[in-house]
């Protein structure tokens, strides 16, 4: 019984034996405060989560749109450090053996932690997988090396610019399942078109093996269904912080808080069990 | 460290100086940076990209800019002999035109249709809408809202050559967000839009492109200081933010042993308390903006909010050529509080006629440090790189002025 990438490969491929896409929702540590986000982590598994985004705050994400800028800005108001961000994991890890762990962020802040002391405390914290924005695969060599060595998957992003060539060299090197960004854009500003989506899947399935997540745009249950009839998973984001941010009275967390994530929660997991009919389309992962 | 053969033949393939540099951004457009490098180095070669540059930068932004001797500051210090660079004399008062008529040249090359920018002060946002205006181009900058709140005579410019300035709400609501907020756009935008970055930082190959446009301020340096004195200068002076004018005095001389090579942070109310700008005095390295360099952070990693007097010097990052300078110990970082940049501002005022802007009043005060304690016959050239004109009600406040 073995974590890291391990435990991320038994997930999918349970869920391919079952015949349908993973839902993986995405929250900011510490958003609002780390009591709160902790008790929405322990509910997420469930709730339907397969897999679990944990992202890591940063002060600068040039790569996320206004909801998880705002989620990250919450966090780091309330004080929410690394250390903070690896402890959640472990409390989480301490009553969940199965469901993975996906830390998700920009490099500064495991620039400054240090590269391989942070791939070591967050493999010994339970955490699965390393999902780095802001490094492609020309600088990641830092990071993937120590995480290699300390069992966790570095996962890596293509995107609908990425060209044959590149698609190649992120995939030699990529590790976990392949995060597809479905859109042109910034997190949860805009959807592609779903047929773009399917044919971007495409392209990167007749390359690898690794099971494909699709992210960064898809705001609804029913979007989800449409995604999780070909994806094998999808990850929603902007939607689930947003619900964090309407349930807050004063910018504080409410009573109703966790209750009113949770629900939405519920939903999207509802829509992507919904999204592959049992009796077809069983993942290729 | 190992001192390299040479100070001028970075960066490497990957976009390195030594530790510094790379690039730093999300997967959409690493596409998209590969193509600006692949276009760089084709318009480099290109004889007719050369010339278009040289035109424009002699018809229309005025070059070359004069060397000037200060004879009375020279005087009043008492020691090296000090020569401005007069980089405020060019169209839009400053030295950042150089750089935006270059890569919006490259742009049009690329056959891009529609320009971003980021500004702090709103010098670089001025410098991009009035080259966009020349060629007819749409142009959008991103300013913080503080920064919009307290450059309103800059912003009014902007609009009136045409440009759509968009307030950055995000973060600290300055210059790094509003670089956060272009990279997003650009993300958005990857068919038609080219991202003009102001000053040597962000991935490669900018801070090396940017370097090279900027470059034309020492080359120029160089002739003018052999006509005039016959010799090259002994001590070099520039102010440094994320560093383009620095860089483009300096590279020029990097390889001559004999020059001593300063650059002036900004110190804001000092660099012991957590109100400065000096990333290379006080910071650490990190990554942001697509590049590793020296930052100002805390111990978790996060970004902290630069401060200075002069708005173009406040910026918690710096080029990372000159992270590497630093490091190698080619270039003597130093750094200037708001106090002595404004003393140094009144002082040029009066006995040059020359209202300087706060970046290079830095510069100068530095140059007040020192010079006193030089020869007659030492050469001191430092690069005005900017009028004070933008910056009277900034001083008028300092000095408790109300007008």
């Amino acid at each position: 019984m073995s974590g890291g990438r391990a435990r991320i490969a038994r997930r999918f491929q349970a869920l391919a034996a079952e015949g349908r896409a993973a839902f993986i929702p995405f929250i900011s540590a510490g958003d609002p405060d780390r009591e709160t986000s902790s008790a929405i982590l322990a509910r997420l598994p469930g709730l339907g989560a397969d897999l679990i985004e944990l992202g890591m705050p940063f002060s600068d994400p040039m790569a996320d749109g206004p909801s998880i800028q705002a989620a990250g800005e919450r966090a780091l108001a309330a004080g929410q450090t690394m250390a903070d961000t690896l402890e959640m994991a472990a409390s989480f890890r301490a009553a969940d053996a199965e469901t993975p762990l996906v830390l998700m962020g920009y490099f500064n802040p495991i620039y400054r932690y240090g590269a391989e002391a942070f791939a070591a405390d967050a493999r010994a914290a339970g955490v699965d997988g390393l999902i780095v924005v802001d490094l492609p695969p020309e600088e990641d060599a830092e990071l993937r090396v120590p995480a290699e060595a300390a069992g966790l998957a570095l996962i890596r992003l293509v995107a609908p610019t990425t060209d044959d060539a590149r698609l190649g060299r992120i995939l030699a090197g990529c590790d976990g399942f392949v995060y597809y960004v479905s859109v042109t854009g910034i997190t949860g500003t805009k959807s592609a078109m779903t047929g773009d989506i399917a044919a971007g899947l495409e392209r990167i399935r007749k390359a690898t093996d690794l099971p494909v997540a699709v992210g960064f745009g898809v705001r609804d249950a029913g979007q989800a269904a449409e995604i999780a009839s070909f994806a094998d998973a999808v990850v929603v984001g902007s939607a689930i912080v947003q619900r964090i941010e309407s349930s807050l009275v004063d910018g504080k967390a409410a009573s109703g808080t966790v209750a009113a994530v949770a629900a939405l929660v519920r939903e999207l997991a509802g829509g992507v069990r919904n999204g592959r009919p049992r009796d077809g389309g069983g993942s290729d992962g | 460290m190992a001192q390299p053969n040479s100070y001028r033949e970075g960066p490497d393939s990957e976009g390195r100086f030594g530790l510094f540099g790379g690039r730093y951004v999300a997967e959409t457009l690493m596409p998209l940076v590969l193509e600006v490098e692949r276009a760089w180095r084709a318009a480099q070669q290109d004889p007719a990209f050369e010339a278009a540059l040289a035109y424009y930068l002699k018809h229309y932004v005025g070059r070359p800019s004069p060397l000037y001797f200060a004879e009375r500051l020279t005087d009043r210090l008492g020691g090296a002999k000090v020569y401005f660079k007069r980089d405020e004399l060019n169209h839009t008062g400053a030295h950042k035109i150089n750089n935006t008529v270059g890569q919006i040249l490259l742009a049009r090359r690329m056959g891009k249709t529609r320009i971003i920018a980021e500004t702090g002060a709103g010098q670089h946002g001025v410098a991009t809408a009035t080259v966009c205006a020349l060629f007819d181009l749409p142009c959008v900058v991103y300013m913080g809202e503080t920064d919009i709140a307290r450059q309103a005579p800059n912003v009014f410019r902007m609009k009136l050559l045409g440009a759509e300035v968009v307030p950055v709400t995000s973060g600290s609501r300055t210059l790094k967000d509003a670089m956060n907020e272009t990279l997003r756009d650009w993300v958005a935008n990857v068919e038609d839009t080219f991202y003009v970055i102001g000053t040597v930082a962000g991935p490669h190959p900018y801070p090396a492109m940017v370097r090279d446009f900027q470059s034309v301020i020492g080359r120029e340096v160089r002739e003018q200081i052999l006509a005039a004195e016959g010799r090259l200068p002994d001590t070099l002076v520039a102010c440094i933010g994320g560093g383009s004018n620095a860089m483009g005095l300096f590279h020029p001389f990097l390889d001559d042993p004999g020059i001593d090579i300063h650059a002036v942070e900004a110190a804001g109310e000092g660099v012991d308390t957590p109100r400065h700008a000096a990333s290379l005095t006080a910071g650490a390295p990190g990554v942001l903006h697509g590049n590793r360099t020296y930052l100002l952070q805390n111990g978790d990693g996060q970004i902290q909010e630069a401060h200075s007097i002069s708005a173009g010097l406040d910026y918690p990052g710096v080029g990372p050529e000159h992270a590497w300078l630093h490091d190698v110990g080619r270039v003597r970082y130093v750094s200037v509080t708001d106090d002595e940049a404004l003393e140094a501002f009144q002082l040029c005022s009066r006995l040059e006629g020359i209202l300087p802007a706060l970046e290079p009043s830095h510069a100068l005060a530095h140059v007040m440090r020192i010079a006193g304690d030089l020869p007659a016959d030492h050469l001191l050239v430092m690069n005005m790189c900017g009028r004070g004109d933008k910056d009277v009600f900034t001083v008028a406040e300092a000095l408790g002025v109300k007008l």
